[in-house]
């Protein structure tokens, strides 16, 4: 479905990434782990289009995206939750979840999928009319994730969903990736919280300064972190 | 004293700056670029009217005036297109320096191609007559300024509330790269802020030229500076900002043309700019706090 071919991009003079080579396929949920720094999430930027990638192919669906505006990469059915519970903080929770079905336009299917995102956010209805700059973390959080599921992605791919939410949300978070993707959702993550992430996912690339440094199942990538005492940096649950 | 007549003229004025400010910071909250070349659109408007009233064939003023005013609109989209787009992921200097230029340009089209004499713009009948209100008697022109801008703020609050392309204006100002990442064209709404912006620039021309009855090619230097100063007393972040820093720069001129004795009265500018500074000094983002980032996009 998504396939990376030794994609290099750079912020500035900084190399970010240095040959990262990755496939995502079809209804399987991937993970990159790694130390802050390694490019998990300059990586979900590079595909998302908001970074250039310097060097490298990427093709999403057989069609190559590199260097492609982030609108265009988002219509073709990539959708990024960006790292920080990035919402539209002087917008509704309404007018975040239409702008997330923006690229969909029938407003009947619109009615529908907001349906069904209450079903799984149930909170989202009762802050409906609130600006998401009102709502907790967590809620926030929720709120991200349903504005990227309105547009019904074909890859969703989430950046660090768990960061800086209490305990208790970061497990309802982990329950909703699972219920996701369970749905058939394919879902690419970037995850601190590495024993989490193991524990859900089909597959994990580990990255390390800009590149791939193993890749394997999900208890492959758990053995090798455990015998080989990989660090994997800060893993505070904060 | 204050007058019924001095309060409505008021805030004629108050309104028409207003629009002014407006105009100018729909594209500087989404760009974070002051447009240096919004006078011109101004200008532009003001040479519509001229052209188009001097036709043989006589057309009915409400129809120039209507034409007058999309032509600045296209104007401003045109300059988007063909100046800003291809700079835009440059930086933000790249812009400003590119809306100097084509300030420049206009003007400098304007005195090539038409004159650099004032030139006379078609102004109907009920422009300089008045009504009387309360014993007083009212320019209609300032009636009419004050319905068109409420109406024209009323129009583009259900816009940007109730429309898809408004509600993503909104979020291009709050997170541009965010608003993109869903799906939303940054042409689209750069675009469509732009064309906004021209068509506030070409509803003011129609009030400001009918003060003198006249065009010039620099007549869009001071609606610019007052757009500016406007923006930067509300808050440049925010809408009702520009707004409400509009209307207090009308009332603040106007009372002070009123207060101020007659030989300080070539100085009321200056103390204009001493009000400003004391309310930057106490409010330097604005009078109105927005929530938007000032992170600037490509």
């Amino acid at each position: 479905m998504l396939e990376l071919k030794a994609i290099h991009a750079r912020y500035g003079a900084i190399k970010a990434l240095r040959g990262i080579t990755l496939e995502v396929k079809e209804g399987e949920m991937v993970a990159l782990i790694g130390v802050n720094g390694a490019g998990k999430s300059t990586t979900l930027a590079t595909i998302a289009g908001i970074l250039r990638p310097v060097e490298g192919m990427i093709t999403f669906l057989g069609e190559s995206i590199a260097g492609k505006p982030p609108e265009a990469i988002a219509r073709r059915g990539i959708s990024l939750v960006p790292e920080g519970r990035a919402i539209l903080a002087s917008l509704t929770v309404e007018e975040n979840l239409r702008l997330g079905a923006f690229i969909r336009r029938n407003h009947q299917e619109y009615l529908i999928d907001l349906e069904e995102n209450f079903s799984l956010f149930p909170i989202l209805k009762e802050r409906f009319y609130q600006l998401g700059g009102t709502l907790s973390g967590g809620e926030q959080q929720q709120l991200a994730i349903a504005r990227a599921l309105m547009s019904h992605p074909k890859l969703l791919m989430l950046d660090e969903p768990s960061l800086g939410l209490a305990p208790l949300i970061v497990d309802q978070i982990f329950d909703l990736i699972k219920t996701l993707h369970n749905r058939g959702v394919t879902i690419l993550l970037v995850e601190q919280n590495v024993d989490r992430t193991l524990e859900v996912v089909d597959r994990a690339y580990l990255l390390n300064t800009g590149t791939i440094q193993t890749s394997g199942s999900a208890s492959q990538i758990r053995s090798q972190v455990d015998i080989e005492g990989v660090y994997l940096g800060d893993q505070k649950r904060d | 004293m204050l007058t019924i007549d001095f309060l409505i003229n008021t805030i004629s004025l108050g309104s028409l700056y207003a629009m002014l400010a407006l105009g100018l910071v729909i594209v500087y909250g989404i760009l974070k670029l002051v447009n240096f070349a919004y006078g011109e659109l101004l200008m532009i408007a003001g040479y519509a009217l001229y052209v188009l009233g001097g036709l043989t064939i006589s057309i009915p003023w409400f129809v120039i005036a209507i034409f007058a005013v999309l032509i600045a609109a296209v104007v401003s989209y045109l300059t988007e297109m063909i100046a800003f787009r291809p700079v835009r992921e440059k930086s933000l200097t790249a812009m400003l320096i590119t809306s100097f230029a084509v300030s420049t340009l206009l003007q400098n089209a304007a005195l090539l191609i038409i004159s650099p004499r004032a030139r006379a713009v078609p102004l109907p009948d009920f422009f300089s007559q008045s009504i009387a209100i309360a014993g007083t008697d009212i320019p209609i022109r300032n009636i009419l300024s004050i319905i068109t801008a409420v109406a024209l703020f009323g129009a583009l609050s259900l816009l940007l509330k109730y429309t898809v392309l408004g509600i993503a204006l909104r979020a291009a100002a709050d997170d541009f790269k965010l608003t993109r990442l869903l799906g939303v064209p940054a042409n689209l709404v750069i675009s469509a802020a732009f064309i906004i912006s021209g068509f506030f620039a070409g509803v003011v021309a129609i009030f400001w030229t009918a003060r003198t009855a006249s065009v010039t090619p620099t007549i869009g230097a001071a609606p610019l500076l007052v757009a500016f100063v406007a923006c930067v007393i509300g808050g440049m972040t925010n809408l009702l900002g520009a707004v409400v820093g509009g209307y207090l720069y009308g009332i603040v001129y106007s009372l002070l043309s009123l207060w101020l004795p007659q030989y300080l009265l070539d100085y009321r500018e200056a103390f204009m700019f001493l009000i400003v500074i004391l309310i930057l000094l106490f409010r330097p983002t604005g009078l109105i706090r927005g929530n938007t980032t000032s992170e600037r996009v490509g």
